[in-house]
């Protein structure tokens, strides 16, 4: 499925903002991600599998408030770099 | 021949200050990851190439970068410090940042360790690529208590800090808390032991508290056995071991400065020579120099008579901080010494501190500098 990822991660993906990547649920998509790009699920979600404060992840437009999500193939997530200060 | 380079952790990135053998001209190069807070940025003497930099964006999680070709290119730690994942009902804890790192014992190359906030201690073994937990303090059972709950913290957050390897006996490690106080291990992390007896604490009920001090910067002397200083939240002492009980030296700091601060400078070869820069710890504590006049004060007896080193420094109306990680020293003859500024300003003395000279200014708010003798 299309991950559309923001500007912060573009080191991990040669500065790709649109990616494809598979998984049943964001956990998966984000052990996929990982596989293609090493080191970009660490920047994105903690050593407890949340989420980190200042990352926002939607699915269809509609934000994720867990790893757990499940996910359809035809789904597109969006990775967002939330407000972070000064 | 090493050549001598300054590394600059910023607010915004790393900067690198490089000079000629004679100290006198002075390039900058850089920013390396511009936009990223850098904590802390240290070249491996043990090889004079490997250089790691604890580094966190605003958005992203904390991680480490390791050179080896001096900032030419950079890799990130295939796994950064991290806490062990939360079993089912216990409370997860996460790295906010990797503050301080600090190379191993010279009989142990490759092994590097790292200081996290909230509190935590990590050791890599391959030189920075791979990292985890020490078990005997991440999973201490008293470790929280030692914290104090984590509620007393500077504004970044409660931090590990000042990691201090003893240059004559590898498995003996010092270790700064942030607030919790300092702390000993004489079996390479497997266990602790606090070591504050004789250490003021205005902030805790108890006057003999064996724990929760506030000590800001804590340096082993390198060359010289058992002789171990700090500036504390409150005050400026010295450990001489076999002692556990630490002396203030700070006592005998001029009345109106006062004896407190966030870094503290060891000389490389004279044990009892060191330098401190003061803040102003008092009322609400505004950690600026006292009455906006900058100064170091440098003894040369152990903390016995301090004298006051200006020159150079502006007379008046400055007020920026120097943090515990950003004032330091290099192995030259005499002595350079170098501190940053919350306001982006580098500043250095090539005569042990009599006068001082700014090598750049407009740089971000400084977190930490270093010296590097590259080879």
């Amino acid at each position: 499925m299309k991950v559309l990822l923001p500007t912060p991660l573009a080191e991990y993906t040669a500065h790709r903002r649109e990616v494809e990547a598979e998984g049943a649920t964001l956990a998966d998509l984000l052990a996929d991600l990982e596989r293609r790009y090493p080191g970009i699920r660490f920047r994105v979600i903690d050593e407890q599998d949340a989420i980190r404060p200042h990352i926002k992840i939607f699915v269809n437009r509609e934000q994720a408030c867990a790893i757990a999500q499940a996910l359809h193939p035809a789904d597109e997530v969006l990775v967002v770099a939330a407000l972070s200060g000064g | 021949m090493a050549r001598l380079a300054v590394l600059i952790g910023t607010r915004k990135g790393l900067f690198v200050l490089a000079c000629d053998a004679q100290r006198r001209s002075w390039s900058l190069e850089g920013p390396h990851f511009l936009g990223q807070v850098v904590n802390h940025a240290v070249l491996d003497p043990r090889d004079g190439r490997t250089l790691l930099a604890a580094v966190r964006a605003g958005h992203l999680g904390p991680t480490v970068y390791r050179s080896e070709d001096f900032g030419g290119t950079w890799k990130e730690a295939q796994t950064p410090p991290a806490f062990r994942k939360a079993l089912a009902g216990e409370r997860g804890e996460t790295v906010s940042h990797v503050f301080w790192l600090t190379p191993g014992h010279a009989s142990q190359p490759g092994r590097w360790y790292a200081g996290t906030s909230p509190p935590g201690l990590f050791v890599s073994e391959d030189a920075g690529r791979s990292w985890k937990g020490v078990a005997g303090f991440n999973e201490n059972p008293e470790r929280i208590a030692w914290c104090g709950g984590l509620q007393d913290a500077p504004p970044d957050g409660a931090t590990l800090h000042s990691l201090n390897v003893d240059p004559f006996d590898a498995n003996h490690l010092y270790i700064g808390i942030s607030a919790g106080g300092v702390f000993e291990s004489r079996d390479a992390g497997a266990t602790w032991t606090p070591l504050n007896a004789g250490v003021a604490a205005d902030f805790l009920p108890d006057p003999d508290a064996p724990y929760g001090h506030d000590p800001h910067c804590v340096r082993v002397h390198p060359a010289a056995r058992d002789v171990v200083y700090q500036q504390n939240h409150c005050g400026i002492y010295r450990l001489d071991r076999a002692a556990n009980r630490w002396l203030r030296i700070g006592e005998r700091m001029p009345r109106e400065i006062g004896d407190i601060g966030f870094p503290l400078v060891l000389h490389p070869r004279d044990a009892r020579a060191l330098w401190v820069f003061p803040m102003d710890g008092g009322t609400v504590w505004p950690r600026v120099p006292i009455g906006g006049k900058p100064a170091a004060y440098g003894s040369r007896d152990a903390g016995e008579s301090w004298k006051r080193l200006d020159t150079g420094l502006p007379p008046e109306q400055a007020w920026f901080t120097v943090k515990r990680q950003a004032m330091t020293h290099d192995t030259l003859d005499p002595v350079g010494l170098y501190f940053g500024t919350t306001s982006g300003e580098v500043w250095a003395s090539f005569d042990e501190g009599e006068r001082w000279e700014c090598l750049r200014a407009h740089l971000p708010h400084v977190y930490s500098v270093e010296t590097a003798r590259v080879a």
